[in-house]
């Protein structure tokens, strides 16, 4: 076992523990950013001056009357920007723009004295617009080919011999939209300025180092005058890596320029139709089985709506591309991808990061072709399920696969699938307006950064005299329970209780370059950051032990607030019976009065990993998580409405580091993730109308997220045993963003409760998100026979070029979301394209303040 | 102006339109949160102390987004940070702490509020004190009416308007469900069995808006005469959206919820006055099961939160076309009785909307109860069409009142909502049906006619083939309903 995941007798990690502020958050103490406002004295307040047109060129900016509003003190604009105008990595975010790229795109902010006085100075700015034509849909985008960075093409194999291999082949599309955040808390930042006139910001952010190098380089200082604090974020779930900086900034620039604090909080509309969400995505493909069902060649083509910088859309492709499989062996495959620009937010990281909508274009291609293959659609997943020994198409081997197969078959039981299906299938019969579904899908998830320099992390640990412990680490909390885990790491590392450790608020003066937290990497790297820094403290600690106890440092153990030898027939003490050890705080003084070092920096990086994203081939994951869900639902036929009767679901976090947080992120993924996939609906204006690109659904009345009334009547959820995962801090796993896409077990459900409406064997398709809207379709779909969607390919040429038209609407009653059909891709071109070059002349400020732009994660 | 909150006196002193939310958190009570200022996510929830019928108190939660600062004069609130402190939890506040309710924690102190305020309400019985009553899964696995209630009586529809995007509410639901009932001593608890404070006449001008609250009906439309650009504001559970999300700004409101004429239910012989200022969760307490056709609404219309405010007078008075109410109260026949200087006059529903939030009410009127004429036909469904189970805004809404009497259709009332630019009566349906057998045959050929009832539109909730379709097999379903509640299966 390795050093990192061995655990000590008795450690903390492992615990059931309620999140470490919970106490503060049920008394309403917790403090969040915005909270902070009243704390501040002479607070500015800031509106952002928002387009109304999807696409258009500015041409005049008029502030006369907004500097006249009572209370307005100044509004900000591109000339104030000292450093460099623009808020991405990428440079092509201009941070007040000169070309507005989506409606609602911010032009300029106004800082007032109150937020009602800013508003209305916001409303009193006057604007020029010269309207240009613009692209709200993919595959508006796809027509036009305007597509942003990459074009990643992964390839194994040769897919056109797959696919004459394979004797039944399918084509078909699918199109599925994006989802908005939805954290709780919308975006908020305070800036001020010290005596120095360094910046300090307290943001809602997940990557407060990045937030830094934002700011510093708008206002043109380096990184060293600008610090960045995050106390806990309302929610994050991706949706605060990117899209901080440039609040930030605002606020930061704000501050510089008036010298009094600003604060720039988004109220839900502003940040539902001002900041990027999950991509949506196309997607073509043609898929070969053999007579059994196993998959023998996928060719596909995936088209990410990028929306209108590139923001960390290329790496969100590339894990969508590495999760095409999801858990599955196709031995022949090429997976083209590309990015759509469009006039829309810039759709950016969400739970999951491309891996979700890889995943779906897979498990929607076996629950349309299963009853078409004619096999159950369970049995068709775990017939493909990897084998030990086996790759993935981006040549990784496949870690620990027996764990798919060990999951899958620990719900099978837990879910008393077998006597279920009969039950169902008995109701099913015997009634005609309803009918339920129970299906079962797999997650196989790849766990690290792909892109391997952010797989870095850093912690400051601190000891002071009387034995009390502050640690501080670059991870973020925002609700993932990162910071319970990191003392219990701490805890069990130094060998001392709880209560003798506190955890300090994230800041970039503490722990400098962090990653953001993010790629579920939170504690596996931080907590291999905090224990590197607590074994340097008990390394010199033992060295001080071991001199007073009389045994060499290497057996000293540290436990229950004891520094013990691990042998006591060594040693000089006379009376066994003595306790052979020093305690804690003993011990600290002692170090303390022989000048040994009681704090240090740790440091943390993972090993192993190697990506080469030119040619889409390398060992980008450390490991992979595993978990497997069953979800019986029950469908209304009048109506399409329906209900989550039951799910079960067992997943794989390695030795839990700490059980209820995990089966927290479990659950509350699932949920996010059946969000996704049955409610959750953006929808944008596509007309040709005055409003074209504006965001119909741009409220919590009209973006609606589940409640408790979709969480599963009967929800149990188990950790997987046995699962102790070598070479990671404590055994454990990474568990934020895997068990989102457990959901998929829920569309599958549905999907087969609408087709039971027809004839069996039907196969249907469903529009996603499931709305009871889409299923009421696909019901009526399956009276009138089925899906004819998914076309299928004699054998003999099937490998041949075809293009999957989107037929799907048997019934004429469209949603007004299918337009006209896009060509799929063929097979065969299989020339992988030279990732994007990377910009090289950037424009700066005083400073270089951020490292070459590239390719994140 | 002062307010009470969490037991102190705080004077309320704020600009013209601030929320109770904002004022709040201006006084450093940061513990309630917003999530969307429009009454949607629940962060903001706190307890107001509010009549219960028995003279004493209610401990109401409601969303402090949505109710002007100004309305709490003279009335009691109570926060998060007012139920308990980390130091010292309310048994609320324990149980979401240590069963993982909390994640991120931003919505934990919304949700401690309304489970508080269930925690405290006074019909809670647990299992053991319930007739049959059974919250686990039946036989069949089949989620019987309690699905959503506790062992202990603890109703999880509370819960239904506040948004948690972290827990996935598993964790929320066993806090809810493992509370006991409060304790010997519990000052709150206590608190109940004393009158709420009575609503005070407040006059509170500012440069850029005044509010005045009306205690009594005469002086609502005094107001209303003297100040022809006043709004009238009820629940606010409306109108705070214009102000919040659209920046209404109105120079004069008149807040009319706690007129005492306009918060009388009466049960009379021929017919049911339900006073306009009566909230949604009031009507439903108060006709404890008159009217099935309203006990079939109210827990789909909006939230407890919500219901606990809004009134039904103001769902008639926003005019909306996909107001839940009035589908229910266009086929139950009501009417509407309007009030001004020169006194009531009665409209029927089926008249009173005129177009697109237009009504025939005069400026100088205001909505003073609705009324429900008696008996009640006996066959009745309300059917809302919405993306989400609970707490959606209807795409299509359809109240039936049917008298079937030997297998014939005798009157048929059939009223629509979110078909056209107003609720709107499905006439030739009714025609389709009455007088003829309800039958399988004839409700297919009525529910053909039926499906082209209306106008529906395409929009970002449901395309209007839909909502045409939905018109269709509502009918079906209520047929359907109808054949297996007399034990005779479809
Ligand atoms: C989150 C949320 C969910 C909702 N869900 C639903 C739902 O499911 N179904 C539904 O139907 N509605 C819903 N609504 C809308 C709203 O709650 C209802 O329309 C409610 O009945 C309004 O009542 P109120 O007392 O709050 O009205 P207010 O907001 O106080 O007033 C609304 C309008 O009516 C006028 N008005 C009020 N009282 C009178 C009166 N006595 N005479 C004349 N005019 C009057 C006011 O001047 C104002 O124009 C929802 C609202 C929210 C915020
Ligand atoms: S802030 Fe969302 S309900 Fe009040
Ligand atoms: S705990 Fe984060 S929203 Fe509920």
């Amino acid at each position: 076992m390795s050093h990192l995941s061995e655990r000590p007798a008795a450690p903390v990690v492992g615990r059931t523990l309620p999140h470490e502020s919970a106490s503060l958050h049920v008394s309403g103490a917790a403090l969040y950013t915005d909270d902070l406002v009243g704390r501040t004295a002479g607070v500015l307040h800031a509106h952002p001056v928002q387009s109304p047109h999807a696409h258009a060129r500015v041409t005049g900016l008029r502030l006369d009357k907004a500097l006249e509003v009572p209370g307005v003190v100044r509004v900000l604009t591109a000339a104030d920007v000292p450093g460099v105008n623009d808020a991405g990595v990428r440079h092509d975010e201009p941070l007040f723009p000169t070309e507005v790229m989506f409606h609602g795109h911010a032009v300029c902010w106004v800082l007032a004295e109150t937020l009602e006085a800013a508003r209305l100075g916001a409303a009193a700015v006057e604007v020029d617009y010269e309207p240009l034509p613009s692209l709200v849909t993919v595959r508006e985008a796809i027509e036009a080919e305007s597509f942003q960075g990459a074009q990643p093409v992964m390839v194994r194999g040769d897919v056109a011999a797959g696919l004459d291999r394979a004797t039944r082949v399918f084509s078909g599309e699918i199109e599925f939209p994006g989802q908005e955040h939805f954290y709780l808390e919308t975006h908020a930042s305070i800036a001020q300025l010290d005596e120095n006139g360094q910046v300090f910001i307290q943001s809602s952010t997940q990557h407060p180092s990045e937030t830094q190098e934002i700011v510093a380089h708008v206002l043109g200082v380096p990184s060293h005058a600008v610090t960045v604090q995050c106390l806990r974020m309302g929610g994050g779930f991706g949706g605060k890596e990117m899209q901080p900086h440039g609040f930030a900034a605002v606020a930061a620039l704000g501050a510089a320029l008036t010298g009094r604090p600003v604060r720039l909080r988004l109220n839900r509309t502003q940040d539902i139709t001002m900041t990027g969400k999950r991509h949506g995505f196309h997607a073509s493909w043609r898929v070969g089985f053999d007579d059994e069902g196993r998959l023998q060649a996928l060719d596909a083509t995936l088209t990410s709506d990028g929306g209108w910088s590139l923001d960390l859309s290329e790496p969100v492709l590339a894990r969508a591309l590495c999760h095409v499989d999801n858990a599955y062996w196709i031995p022949d495959i090429c997976i083209h991808g590309r990015i759509a620009k469009t006039n829309k937010t810039s759709q950016t990281a969400f739970r999951g990061f491309g891996g979700p909508q890889g995943m779906l274009v897979i498990e929607d291609i076996l629950g349309r072709c299963a009853p078409r293959l004619g096999i159950d659609p369970a049995e068709l997943r775990r017939r493909n399920f990897y084998t030990e020994g086996q790759t993935t198409p981006y040549g990784q081997e496949v870690r620990h696969p027996e764990r798919m197969e060990l999951t899958w078959q620990a719900v099978l039981d837990q879910a008393d699938l077998a006597a279920r299906s009969a039950a169902i299938a008995e109701f099913n019969r015997t009634h005609d307006d309803v009918k339920r579904g129970l299906a079962l899908t797999p997650v196989k998830f790849g766990i690290s950064f792909n892109l391997t320099a952010f797989n870095q992390a850093g912690a400051l640990v601190h000891v002071y005299k009387d034995g009390s412990v502050l640690i501080n680490h670059g991870g973020t909390e925002m609700g993932q329970g990162l910071h319970t885990k990191m003392l219990q790491v701490a805890a069990t590392t130094l060998g001392v209780s709880l209560d003798r450790i506190r955890l300090a608020p994230t800041r970039t003066d503490k722990v400098p370059n962090t990653s953001a937290t993010a790629a579920s990497s939170g504690a596996d790297l931080n907590g291999g950051a905090i224990k590197n820094a607590c074994e340097q403290i008990t390394q010199r600690l033992a060295e001080v032990a071991a001199a007073r106890l009389g045994v060499p440092a290497a057996s000293i153990r540290f436990r229950d607030g004891m520094a013990l030898s691990s042998d006591p027939q060594e040693g000089n003490h006379a009376d066994p019976a003595e306790p052979h050890g020093i305690s804690w705080e003993d011990l600290v003084v002692a170090a303390y009065f022989e000048r040994v070092q009681l704090f240090a920096a740790g440091y943390y990086r993972t090993e192993g990993l190697h990506w080469d994203s030119t040619i889409f081939q390398g060992h980008p994951f450390k490991y992979f998580a595993y978990g497997a869900a069953a979800a019986e639902v029950e469908v209304d036929g009048y109506t399409g409405a329906y209900r989550t009767r039951r799910v079960d679901i067992v997943h794989d976090v390695g030795d839990s580091l700490s059980p209820l947080i995990d089966i927290g992120q479990i659950e509350g993924g699932f949920v996010q993730g059946a969000g996704w996939l049955t409610l959750e609906d953006l929808r944008w204006d596509e007309s040709d109308g005055p409003t074209r690109g504006r965001l119909a659904t741009q409220a919590a009345s009209t973006y609606k997220l589940p409640s408790f009334s979709e969480m599963p009547a009967d929800f149990r959820v188990s950790l997987l045993e046995h699962a102790h995962e070598e070479g990671v801090v404590y055994g454990s796993k990474a568990v934020g963003e895997p068990p989102l896409m457990l959901a998929f077990s829920v569309r599958e459900a549905l999907r087969q409760a609408a087709a039971a409406f027809g004839a069996p064997g039907t196969s249907v398709h469903l529009d996603s998100p499931a709305t009871p809207e889409a299923v009421y379709w696909a019901i009526e779909q399956a009276r009138a026979g089925g899906d004819t969607s998914v076309i299928e390919h004699a054998a003999d040429h099937a490998s041949r070029p075809a293009v999957p038209r989107d037929g799907h609407r048997v019934d004429g009653h469209g949603n007004g979301r299918d337009g006209a059909s896009v060509d799929g891709t063929g097979a065969g071109h299989a020339s992988a394209t030279r990732a994007h070059a990377i910009p090289t002349d950037l424009e700066r400020g005083a400073y270089p303040a951020t490292p070459p732009a590239q390719v994140k994660r | 102006m002062t307010a009470t909150v969490n037991g102190q006196a705080q004077r309320l002193d704020v600009p013209a339109h601030t929320t109770a939310l904002d004022w709040l958190r201006g006084q450093g009570l940061t513990g309630a949160k917003e999530g969307c200022a429009e009454g949607e996510c629940g962060a903001c929830s706190v307890l107001v102390a509010r009549p219960d019928p028995a003279g004493g108190t209610r401990w109401t939660a409601i969303n402090a987004c949505l109710v002007p600062a100004a309305a709490l004069d003279g009335q009691e609130v109570l926060t998060s940070e007012g139920l308990g402190t980390p130091d010292a939890f309310h048994p609320v506040q324990y149980e979401m702490a240590v069963r993982g309710g909390s994640q991120c924690g931003y919505c934990t102190p919304g949700f401690v509020c309304s489970m508080a305020a269930e925690y405290y309400r006074p019909g809670r019985v647990t299992a053991a004190d319930r007739a049959g009553g059974d919250a686990e899964l039946g036989e069949d696995g089949e989620l019987g009416e309690d699905g959503e209630l506790g062992e202990n009586g603890f109703d999880l529809h509370a819960l239904s308007g506040n948004l948690c995007r972290c827990t996935g509410y598993r964790p929320i639901r066993d806090a809810a469900y493992a509370l006991g009932l409060p304790e010997e001593g519990d000052d709150l608890a206590r608190r109940r069995t004393e009158p709420a404070p009575a609503p005070v006449s407040t006059r509170y001008a500012t440069e850029t808006g005044s509010y005045a609250r009306a205690t009594s009906l005469r002086e609502a439309i005094d107001l209303l005469a003297e100040h022809r650009d006043a709004v009238l504001v009820a629940g606010s559970t409306d109108w705070a959206v214009e102000v919040n999300l659209r920046g209404a700004r109105p120079p004069f409101v008149v807040g009319i919820d706690r007129v005492p004429e306009l918060r009388e239910l009466r049960i009379d012989a021929d017919h049911i006055e339900l006073g306009a200022a009566l909230s949604l969760s009031e009507i439903e307490e108060g006709l404890a099961g008159r009217v099935p056709l309203l006990d079939q609404l109210f827990p789909q219309f909006a939230s407890r939160l919500i219901r606990n405010a809004a009134t039904i007078g103001g769902n008639l008075g926003t005019g909306s076309p996909i107001g839940d109410t009035p589908p229910v109260l266009l086929a139950l026949e009501s009417g509407v009785v309007l009030a001004s200087a020169q006194g009531d006059r009665e409209v029927p529903l089926s008249e009173y909307f005129t177009g697109y939030r237009e009504s025939v009410r005069r400026p100088d009127e205001l909505i003073r109860a609705v009324r429900i004429p008696l008996p009640l036909s006996p066959v009745t469904a309300f059917h809302k069409i919405a993306k989400r189970r609970f707490d959606d805004i209807s795409s299509v809404a359809v109240g039936f009142a049917l008298r079937v009497e030997d297998g014939i259709v005798t009157t048929a009332r059939i009223g629509l909502g979110g078909v056209a630019a107003t609720p709107i009566r499905a006439t030739r349906t009714e025609a389709a049906l009455e007088g003829r057998p309800f039958s399988r045959e004839q409700v297919r050929a009525a529910a053909e006619v039926m499906r082209s009832e209306g106008t529906p539109m395409d929009d970002h909730r449901a395309s209007a083939a839909y909502r045409s379709a939905m018109l269709g097999t509502a009918l079906l379903r209520l047929h359907a309903e109808h054949l297996n509640r007399e034990g005779n299966p479809a």
